[in-house]
């Protein structure tokens, strides 16, 4: 893991570097009002400040670990473009625990729970996400301590990880007393919105996940692109925050 | 019971979203006092939609910050009458709104009108296919009104959204570029259709090449500046991409905040009180005549609100639910087949093909627009001969692109893994290059689908939740099968460099997981017949005939089409019969 994430980190900040002369030239049309300047765009971009490390509001030091490994499998850094540590998917996940989506507070949460029902009928847990969370990465790094000589999950090489997510992924590793696979999917889904939702939630750093698909964020307006078959969409992304990556 | 009493009004609307701002709308142009009691928040462009926050996938599009909260008040789901439901309790398979403009403000904007076969599908296809053509336990019925009925009153909604299309039938003449199989229109749309995304261009092409009949989705996107005929105005849509799950922040997407509520607050004889959180209708002691409604208002305290004429505005579940709560009507009994309310609740069966091009065939998937792309209606309603099929039903089929949101919108191609090196390779790959097609399909109404209250789980409010007992029907199946042979007809010769298809098959059972549609049906009839509807003709409910009804809980089974212009249309037409027949001599329309 850590090799492979020293080139993906290279790429990317050679891709944001060279990606943002455009972005700041162009950004002021698609977030009017909110666009800095280009000059101190470029300028940032040109010395990124150091980020300082993020300390998780509500996991603890075991769940930190756990979070951190797990999203690094499911969108591992590589050549191709950011993955999910270097998007900051951990940053975004440990927020999202103390929002009402968090808390359950987005969802119909009154008894009878049927947690055995078809998954059909959608979750039917009582437990919100930030309970779920904390259970189900408890259970699962006893799970793991158990079968896998003592080691957590966040212990494990990438591929002993890979093989534990496909096993949850997959029905086929059950935990005590939580919804495995209703844990792995709610993992999976945050995971991949914390590394493609706008930067202003703590993921997607630098707008770098959006860059590498060609999506150009908060631009939102496009009169001009109908009608065009076979021409590519040229400016890079910007945020709701402004001119990013 | 009620700890206030307010002074009465001619006419109190439960809901404001379109049908509520619809009526609002006529009801204070004839004179009357109208309040409109809506649950939600207030809302508008400014500040609830601005830019750039609107842009904003996972607050709007992913944590539905626009959607009815499940948290105080839900339905739950099963698919027999046998099981115990179980409570919807995150959004999936349908968006409920809440709050000033309801759905209308986080809409596509499809505008489409109903074929004059659809208004009339028991007598059509017992015509054309014979009695017993139409399988046991499929309760289909004609609804009571006629295309010609309702035609002007789609112009009317029409010319209010400044809707952007290309005729197809205008007076009986067939014009080339719409829709052939429309019912005649006295009038082309006020605007000309939008721009096409690059994906629409290639399959009307394609479609057209096939001898079938694409033609500009008509939308509620105004293609061009726009003021409606009660003055209030509409920018040209910018295909920003964020349109449903969506407010509009450009004032392109016609909403009752941007073609109403500018002329509503002017009135004096309109009031909106917002955080009303109606409980029931209020019945006389003979239980013929609604006296008003009781709510809960924003501080929590209950409130009784009379008035002489109380029209249900709300969305189709919650109109059916207030009538079960109000003890309007008789309950349907699916054991029995007796009884109304509840019955004949409907829903949509969707499929598609996911479409993977080259490098050189950019689709710029974020350029986008709710309603952006064409369409075909040759396999819709009875535009084609069901005889060989054995099914009754059909689907419009479409190539629209809303959209390139990437935590929803993200397609891969088949056999890509859900996560990992190969997912996120595939992500960067197929971004740019991926389009949909489309089906928006009929599902007909059956014995055993239906909406009733639910015995265990209540709302915030302690009253019993909406329970809806839905599943696929084989009639249903087939047609989304029949559908899927022509969609991959037409994404093939679109040529893609890879495709998959999705559609339902003989088995499947409703998922309430993902997204499907939000055109939820029935439950609250129109008919003309007392034994099989909730509803007159005129909207009007037969055992209170001071209560009217509005909204797609009048449909008596779903059409494949989007409902929202033929729910507006319905709005006006009853609002018609309301100002000039109703108020002269109030009582049961005739």
């Amino acid at each position: 893991m850590a090799n492979s994430s020293a080139p993906g980190r290279r790429d990317f900040l050679r891709r944001s570097i060279a990606l943002v002369p455009a972005s700041a030239a162009l950004g002021a049309a698609g977030a009017a009002g909110v666009a800095g300047t280009a000059d101190a765009a470029a300028a940032q971009a040109a010395n990124p400040p150091a980020a300082a490390p993020y300390t998780p509001a509500y996991f603890n030091a075991d769940e930190w670990a756990f979070v951190k490994a797990a999203v690094g499998r499911l969108i591992p850094s590589d050549a191709e473009g950011p993955g999910a540590i270097e998007a900051g998917v951990p940053e975004f996940i440990d927020r999202q625990m103390d929002t009402a989506w968090g808390n359950g507070g987005l969802w119909y949460m009154q008894g009878p729970f049927a947690p055995d029902a078809s998954p059909l009928f959608g979750y039917q847990n009582p437990m919100p996400p930030r309970e779920l969370y904390r259970a189900s990465i408890a259970a699962l790094d006893a799970a793991c301590r158990q079968q896998r000589g003592g080691k957590t999950f966040a212990q494990l090489d990438a591929a002993a990880q890979d093989e534990v997510l496909h096993a949850l992924d997959q029905r086929k590793l059950q935990l005590d007393g939580v919804p495995a696979k209703d844990f792995f999917d709610m993992l999976l889904q945050n995971a991949k919105e914390g590394y493609f939702s706008d930067p202003i939630h703590g993921g997607n750093k630098n707008a770098a996940a959006w860059a590498m698909i060609g999506f150009p964020g908060a631009r939102a307006d496009y009169l001009d692109w109908v009608n065009r078959p076979g021409e590519r969409y040229p400016l890079p992304p910007v945020s709701i925050a402004g001119p990013q990556g | 019971m009620a700890s206030q009493k307010k002074p009465s009004v001619d006419v109190v609307l439960v809901g404001f979203g379109w049908t509520g701002a619809i009526m609002a709308t006529e009801l204070t142009d004839a004179g009357l006092n109208v309040l409109a009691l809506e649950r939600g928040e207030p809302r508008d462009t400014n500040p609830d939609f601005a830019f750039p926050r609107n842009t904003d996938e996972l607050s709007y599009g992913i944590r539905g910050k626009l959607f009815q909260p499940l948290a105080k008040e839900t339905v739950t789901v099963r698919h027999t009458p046998a099981e115990a439901a179980l409570p919807y309790r995150q959004h999936g398979s349908f968006l409920l709104g809440t709050g000033v403009g309801g759905a209308g403000v986080h809409w596509n904007g499809h505008h489409w009108r109903a074929l004059p076969a659809d208004l009339t599908i028991r007598s059509t296809y017992e015509q054309r296919y014979g009695r017993k053509f139409i399988p046991e336990g499929m309760t289909i019925q004609d609804w009571g009104v006629t295309y010609d009925d309702l035609e002007p009153h789609y112009e009317s909604f029409e010319k209010l959204c400044g809707i952007s299309g290309r005729a197809g039938n205008v007076g009986g003449q067939i014009r080339p570029g719409g829709n052939p199989f429309e019912g005649a229109r006295r009038s082309e749309y006020p605007l000309p259709p939008l721009g096409s995304p690059n994906s629409a261009l290639l399959f009307a092409k394609a479609a057209a090449e096939l001898g079938l009949h694409p033609f500009p989705q008509a939308a509620a996107n105004a293609s061009r500046p726009y003021t409606n005929p009660h003055g209030a105005q509409l920018g040209p849509c910018n295909f920003c991409g964020f349109c449903e799950r969506y407010g509009c922040y450009n004032y392109s997407k016609a909403s009752p905040q941007t073609t109403l509520l500018p002329v509503l607050r002017r009135r004096a004889n309109f009031e909106l009180r917002t955080r009303s959180q109606v409980l029931r209708v209020n019945l006389a002691a003979d239980g013929k005549h609604a006296t008003g409604v009781t709510y809960i208002d924003a501080q929590g305290n209950e409130v009784e609100q009379p008035a002489d004429l109380v029209v249900l505005c709300a969305y189709q579940m919650h109109n059916v639910r207030l009538l079960l709560l109000s003890k309007i009507g008789q309950p349907y009994d699916p054991a029995t087949g007796r009884g109304v309310v509840g019955r004949n609740y409907a829903y949509q069966l969707n499929g598609g093909a996911s479409l993977f091009f080259d490098k050189d065939q950019p689709m710029n998937p974020f350029v986008g627009s709710g309603a952006s792309g064409h369409v075909l209606d040759d396999f819709d309603g009875d535009n084609f001969d069901h005889g060989p099929h054995g099914f009754v039903g059909g689907a419009s089929i479409n190539c629209i692109n809303t959209g390139g949101r990437p935590i929803q919108q993200m397609a891969v191609p088949p056999g890509t893994p859900a996560w990992g090196a190969q997912w996120k390779k595939a992500v960067k790959d197929t971004y740019l290059f991926h389009t949909g097609v489309g089906s928006q399909g009929s599902v007909m109404s059956y014995r055993d689908n239906y909406l009733d209250l639910d015995p265990t789980y209540k709302d915030a409010w302690g009253q019993p939740l909406l329970r809806m007992t839905f599943d696929w029907k084989p009639n249903d199946i087939a047609m989304t099968q029949f559908i899927g042979g022509k969609i991959e007809q037409i994404s093939k010769a679109m040529k893609p460099k890879q495709m998959s298809l999705g559609f339902m098959k003989p088995g499947a059972h409703y998922d309430v997981r993902p997204y499907q549609s939000t055109h939820n049906t029935g439950g609250a009839v129109m008919g003309r017949d007392r034994e099989t509807s909730v509803v007159n003709p005129f909207t009007q409910v037969w055992d209170v005939p001071n209560v009217f009804v509005t909204g797609a809980c009048l449909f008596p089974q779903n059409f494949g089409y989007n409902p929202t212009g033929t729910v507006a249309a319905l709005a006006y037409w009853a609002a018609t019969h309301i100002r000039e027949r109703y108020l002269k001599n109030p009582g049961a329309l005739a």
